[in-house]
């Protein structure tokens, strides 16, 4: 480990040159606003920011290394203590239903322009501090920064054209898309495109490669392993469901659900509307559930299995080191032990000594008879009783096979929410649990 | 300018082009259909369709990088030796010793590039009702190339043989030992059980033919360098060329009705 010293010293330029970036994308932002004349007083704020963030360069350039601008300790301390997979799961869930909600608020400009240069200064005052610096500057999690700002802009950039067209379409008044809808020829206008699209993206390309160099570790050991232990990180989703599920099916099942779902989507969805546009209000259902797939149960389990999961996949704070030695209770407990043991107060049933195969398995059912009941009920019971209820109007349009398919998929989808429900609030650890046959759910 | 000229009528110029300069309006329609690579796209647009706001670029952005990562992929073929004496020298002269070592680089940046690309495109597709009818059979040739991508990527990931590279090997393929019925450890193994003998042992199962060992070693490396090298990009090279076919005899670019 560096001492303090040496990593501010390592980090300080880097941090001089970041703010000197924020402060060049304020000021021209503010320039911008100046020229276009409608919005001075945001040129201002902006133009006092960008000063702002050249007094932040100036300090992280200076000599003095305790002049480096970061986040109280005492700040760090609280968000550590806070953080952990529970409240991090419930405040991105809040996160994204307040943004969904208060969409027609966030899409404008400059509140979007805000919420960037906020979460870009914390991002930096945060990047002083050694610990989240380690994990956040290796070179193979440096992709996922990008990512999460890229998921940003071009929601942030569908969503404002969706708020624009439902508005829209409320009025009567046909999409932007179709407004726009004069013909043009290929040769120059798309041809110049895709070539400017080519040299900025090679270029971009070119710089990312120059300065972060490809991370190569020591040479490959199949005795010793690292802890933590890491999938690549655009699977490290599927690792963290596995702290809820056992491999076959958070490994197996579940990932193969994924790919035949997002193949079928096209011929669940009967919705016609909304196809070539873009627009939320038109088509709901389907934007909250592939919204929910992506970004709940995708995208936020990356960031989690990288950025917060440490050695024995144990939970850890943005700003807390990453101790192999830090100790968390397991006190799960399989449903048939709970309903068994503790509420019947008597042994799991068991098979005697000399019993044949069947009898065996028939008191392997009766032990997990209340798991089965439960998910016979959910996978079972569930979807018919959705389809006299709450989906009628859905399996009226969609017929028996389709729509059974779609249910079984959505709560298949919403097993891993549960799951996770389960295990904070009652330790559940699996519902069905016969080790006899490896089969754990 | 004159020199120019000369150029343009000659001979062997004209064999290449068979039309004067993309300068006027009907020039401009023939290049777009007697160039091969041109002829991808249809001569005209609507407006809509090409508006930046509107398609991201993504697509042809992950097409791009999909370019960048074969020409750099098979400039680092001249160079890599996917053995164990050799696989992490190759790579650690390519970072310290090699002129051009840089190809990594962007060969490794641009594949993390690619899965952000594809999921961003496939995004788009999907915020647009893209996917919708007629387009429905191309977005599931999509969702499939979108697993070529990632499949790509985890091949690759063990080339460089170091610590990193095995273990994500280890971990991510782990999960085939728990496949259901085929793998060793997964649910239903005991069901392919005849006359006492298990079929499915460690050195049989889902994992062993995914890894070509009962472990992570020189087998697997040769393994993942050709589906990495050879197997996988073919197959997605024949997708996506169906994929870009099938914009085309779908409508184009998907717009309002």
């Amino acid at each position: 480990m560096h001492s303090s010293g040496f990593f501010l010293n390592d980090v300080a330029g880097f941090l001089g040159g970041y703010y000197t970036f924020l402060a060049l994308m304020n000021g021209i932002a503010a320039f911008i606003l100046w020229r276009k004349k409608n919005a001075p007083g945001w040129a201002l704020v902006w133009s006092v920011f960008a000063g702002v963030m050249m007094i932040l360069a100036s300090l992280a350039l200076s000599a003095s290394k305790s002049m480096v601008p970061a986040l109280p300790m005492a700040v760090r301390s609280l968000v550590n203590s806070l953080s952990g997979p529970v409240l991090y799961t419930l405040g991105t869930t809040a996160l994204f239903t307040g943004l969904f909600v208060f969409r027609k608020f966030f899409v404008q400009p400059m509140v979007a322009w805000s919420v960037l240069n906020f979460t870009l200064l914390l991002l930096g005052l945060s990047m002083a501090d050694e610990n989240f610096a380690a994990i956040v500057m290796k070179p193979d999690n440096v992709p996922i920064v990008g990512l999460v700002y890229l998921l940003a802009f071009f929601t942030w950039v569908a969503t404002k054209q969706a708020v624009v067209n439902d508005e829209r379409i409320k009025q009567g008044l046909p999409v932007v898309e179709k407004v726009n809808d004069e013909k043009v020829l290929v040769w120059p206008d798309l041809v110049y495109t895709e070539l400017i699209c080519m040299v900025g993206v090679s270029a971009l390309l070119l710089v990312w490669a120059l300065f972060l160099p490809a991370p190569l570790e020591e040479p490959a050991s199949s005795v010793k392993t690292p802890n933590p232990s890491k999938a690549p990180w655009y699977f490290l989703g599927l690792q963290e469901m596995l702290v809820y599920f056992d491999p076959w099916y958070a490994g197996v099942v579940l990932p193969s659900l994924v790919v035949f779902g997002l193949m079928a989507m096209p011929y669940l969805d009967f919705n016609k509307k909304g196809n070539g546009y873009y627009s939320i209000e038109e088509r709901k259902f389907s934007y909250l559930v592939y919204q929910f797939g992506f970004f709940e149960l995708w995208i936020t389990l990356i960031i989690l299995g990288t950025f917060l999961r440490g050695p024995n996949w144990n939970f850890f704070g943005p700003f807390e080191y990453w101790t192999p030695y830090k100790v968390e209770v397991l006190n799960n407990v399989d449903l048939p032990q709970m309903f068994w043991v503790q509420w019947l107060n008597q042994p799991l049933p068991r098979a005697p000594q000399d019993a044949g195969v069947l009898s065996q398995i028939g008191f392997i059912f009766l032990r997990e008879a209340p798991g089965l009941l439960i998910m016979g009920v959910y996978l079972v019971v569930l979807p018919p009783l959705m389809a006299v209820t709450i989906f009628r109007g859905f399996y009226a349009k969609m017929g028996f096979i389709r729509y059974m398919v779609m249910s079984n998929l959505m709560l298949l989808m919403l097993t891993l929410p549960l799951k996770m429900i389960l295990r904070w609030t009652v330790n559940l650890k699996y519902i069905i649990s016969i080790p006899e046959f490896s089969l754990n759910f | 300018m004159a020199i120019g000229e000369t150029i343009r009528n000659s001979q062997i110029w004209k064999s290449i082009f068979r039309h004067p300069m993309p300068l006027d309006r009907r020039n401009r329609i023939v290049v777009m259909l007697t160039n091969f690579f041109l002829h991808l796209h249809p001569v005209s647009i609507k407006k809509q369709g090409i508006a930046l706001s509107f398609t991201w670029c993504m697509g042809g952005v992950t097409f791009f990088l999909f370019l960048v990562e074969t020409v750099t992929g098979v400039l680092l073929m001249f160079y890599y030796r996917p053995t164990l004496e050799w696989a992490y020298n190759d790579i650690l002269a390519l970072r310290d010793v090699t002129s051009l070592g840089i190809l990594r680089e962007l060969h490794r940046w641009g594949a993390h590039a690619m899965v952000i690309t594809t999921w961003l495109h496939m995004y788009r597709v999907f915020l647009t009702g893209s996917y919708k009818p007629p387009r429905e059979f191309n977005w599931v040739i999509g969702v499939i190339l979108l697993l070529l991508t990632l499949l790509l990527s985890f091949t690759g990931y063990l080339l460089p043989w170091d610590q990193l590279a095995i273990w994500a090997i280890t971990v991510g393929s782990n999960m085939a030992r728990a496949t259901p019925i085929l793998g060793y450890e997964g649910p239903g193994q005991q069901l392919l059980t005849i006359g006492g003998i298990d079929m499915i042992t460690d050195g049989s199962d889902a994992r062993f033919g995914l890894l070509g060992a009962r472990f992570v070693g020189e087998e697997t490396l040769n393994r993942f360098y050709v589906l990495h090298c050879i197997a996988i990009p073919l197959a997605a090279a024949l997708l996506l060329a169906i994929h870009f076919w099938r914009v085309r005899k779908d409508g184009g670019i998907s717009g309002p009705l």
